[in-house]
């Protein structure tokens, strides 16, 4: 057995994992109408290779990557691309996304699919290729292409994957259904992902609030002593992947760089086991596991969801929920999940739990009031940060002054919320912060930007005036050279 | 007589020979500052800020009689690199988003009079053709309003995108 080395600070947030956790995995009736929105992942939007009124068939590609780190789209379901236009983004902003709209026609028809080759026959590259092709991005919130990581990793010399079943988030419980109820198929995906990466060594985490999970994999995993089921102490943010990097190997990640420096390299449960489905049954990633759960939801369940579903559709299904308790409707999880603006908005490739809160459990009874300076968030901050001094230098808009800080190394946790007795919001504190740097940078891109149109309209216009001098002397030429002539032709 | 005209000649000839001497070796050079600024500055010379073009502006400026915020197409941006170059506090000014020129549709009738006076080539259309402004290049200058015979340009705040929205400030009495 390994030995851990754990990590500094967090916080043990309730977990309420009880609401949903023996609820087995449903699959969600197949919605009418299905929204995809064209950005579901880190990088480029992708570009719509369908067009309106196209029948498609389920699996088949509606959108393709667009640059190096993109990924491309499937068809959910077979039936008719009603429209593509913008739709609502499951996201704070409430602004609009492109999405392609599909209405499905209930047959469920896949489309024809080629005998598949063996996964260890094919070339790691070509591995890496499949997972790409297959739309796989990391399923943990993340949404990063997962080819992309795979191949950076394998150049890199990863030796250990690192396959995470934590699951810290309190209410979600998607991963812990799916370790439980498809373990043979992950043990599948993460000896796929050994061969992409040639790696020697599989760690599978998972915290000790999930023991039916923790059995199960190790009992499936018997066979492959390449693979190793870790339990790991309940602690959030156990599975940020800079912290679980630390607990298994003590190596902390550099600022700036990548968890592959480490030479481990951090796989979500559900990406592994997209990978399988991709590898050994050639299906993209159209569906996925959300765990819908939270006070005022009437009946918590596991949902596997085929994306673009509406969050409407999902809380119908479990019950509806119940308006005057809801204080909070969240995708993902309480501590990282984003607020959403309304209930008409779809499932996304990284949508793990939809979660209704009530105003106790979202701690709305307490408004914030100043800061004591009692370090309680210093104390818990993984990064080992200052969030009372960089939430403080945000207050003051010293943009200079959070960056010395380390406002880059923040990860968004939130145990510092979580831990302030002041109950300020220090997290959007810095997501303010680094939106406004964003902006100043896009700012100065934009004036440089502005400064070489203004030179070249300035080029063009002497091109131009030079072009008609020219013109005009070459006229000037001939007219002279005509009237010698004509005074020629005189004599 | 003919004394007379030769020494004033030779005279004029040795002064002016000094006086060009002096020009090239005790010549002052141009205010280092203000080509400075000027290198700021947008330099289309818009005369929004209320002086005649950048250069009037950049005096302005080296004189104290204007503020660092006085630029609206330079924005933000420019207002802070303007202030810490002449050491200067921007306070507030300057702040909000930053206005950029649209065009009402329904009123255009492309006499494309706007897309050859913009400075930025950010207007396109054809003649009689609807035309239209690129946000990435528009910096909000406003010369194309006073062109435009039906009004139908205008400069309005950005409106916040998907890429560009960020979660406002936290709203409280004190941190």
């Amino acid at each position: 057995m390994m030995r851990l080395h754990g990590f500094r600070g967090g916080v043990h947030p309730p977990g309420q994992k009880h609401l949903s956790a023996e609820r087995p995995i449903e699959s969600l009736p197949l919605p009418p109408r299905l929204y995809i929105p064209l950005q579901q992942h880190a990088g480029a939007p992708a570009l719509p290779v369908v067009t309106a009124g196209q029948r498609v068939a389920k699996g088949e590609l509606i959108a393709r990557e667009h640059g190096v780190t993109s990924a491309p789209l499937h068809a959910p379901s077979s039936g008719t691309v009603a429209a593509i236009g913008d739709f609502t983004a499951p996201h704070a902003s409430g602004l609009p996304l492109p999405a392609i709209i599909l209405d499905t026609d209930g047959e469920e028809r896949w489309i024809e699919s080629k005998p598949l080759p063996d996964p260890f026959s094919l070339s790691p590259e070509e591995v890496a290729c499949q997972v790409g092709a297959a739309g796989i991005v990391g399923m943990g919130g993340a949404n990063f292409p997962a080819a992309v990581k795979l191949s950076k990793a394998r150049q890199a010399g990863v030796h250990t994957l690192v396959v995470n079943g934590a699951e810290c988030e309190p209410y979600v419980t998607c991963d812990d259904r799916l370790m439980r109820e498809r373990a043979e198929a992950i043990i599948d995906g993460t000896a796929i992902m050994l061969h992409a990466l040639q790696a020697p060594r599989a760690l599978i985490a998972i915290e000790d609030n999930k023991p039916e999970a923790i059995q199960i994999m190790r009992d499936a995993c018997r066979q492959d002593a390449r693979i190793e089921v870790l339990s790991l102490a309940s602690r959030y943010p156990a599975g940020s992947a800079k912290q679980l990097i630390q607990s298994l190997s003590g190596l902390e990640t550099p600022s700036g760089g990548r968890g592959t420096d480490t030479g481990l390299l951090v796989h979500n449960v559900g990406t592994v086991y997209s990978a399988h489905r991709a590898l050994r049954y050639g299906q993209p990633l159209i569906s996925r596991i959300v765990t819908v759960s939270g006070g005022a939801v009437a009946e918590p369940r596991n949902l596997e969801v085929p994306l673009g579903a509406l969050v409407a559709d999902l809380l119908n299904y479990c019950g509806g929920i119940a308006r005057e308790d809801c204080a909070r409707l969240l995708m993902g999880g309480p501590m990282m999940g984003q607020p959403l603006p309304g209930i008409e908005v779809p499932v996304i490739k990284g949508t793990n739990g939809i979660l209704a809160l009530t105003a106790a459990e979202a701690g709305e009874a307490h408004p914030s009031s100043p800061c004591i300076r009692c370090g309680r968030c210093v104390e818990v901050c993984p990064m080992g940060l200052l969030p009372l001094e960089m939430s403080k230098r945000a207050h003051h808009e010293d943009w200079l002054g959070v960056q010395s800080l380390g406002l880059s190394d923040c990860m968004s946790c939130g145990s510092c919320a979580y831990a302030c007795p002041s109950h300020i919001p220090l997290p959007q504190y810095f997501a303010f912060a680094r939106g406004k740097l964003a902006e100043q940078r896009r700012e100065e891109r934009k004036s440089t930007h502005i400064r070489a149109l203004m030179e070249q309209r300035q080029a063009r216009f002497e091109r131009q005036a030079r072009a008609k001098a020219e013109a005009a002397a070459k006229r000037k030429a001939a007219k002279k050279s005509r009237a010698v002539m004509v005074e020629e032709d005189d004599e | 007589m003919i004394a007379a005209i030769t020494t004033l000649t030779s005279l004029g000839l040795l002064l002016g020979m000094l006086l060009s001497l002096a020009a090239r070796f005790f010549q002052v050079p141009d205010n280092a500052l203000r080509e400075e600024l000027l290198e700021l500055l947008p330099g289309v010379n818009c005369g929004q800020c209320g002086y005649p073009g950048c250069g009037g502006a950049a005096d302005a400026l080296i004189a104290g009689t204007a503020s660092p915020a006085l630029c609206p197409p330079g924005g933000r941006v420019l207002a802070q690199s303007l202030a810490s170059k002449l050491g200067r506090t921007l306070g507030d000014a300057g702040d909000g988003p930053p206005l950029l020129a649209e065009i009402d549709e329904s009123r255009c009738i492309g006499c494309a009079h706007c897309g050859k006076r913009c400075p930025t080539d950010a207007i396109v259309g054809a003649s009689k053709q609807i035309h239209f402004v690129f946000q990435e290049a528009c910096m909000g200058c406003g010369l194309c309003i006073e062109v435009c015979p039906t009004e139908c340009l205008q400069l309005r705040p950005q409106t916040p995108t998907f890429a560009t929205w960020y979660w406002p400030k936290p709203v409280l009495q004190g941190v």
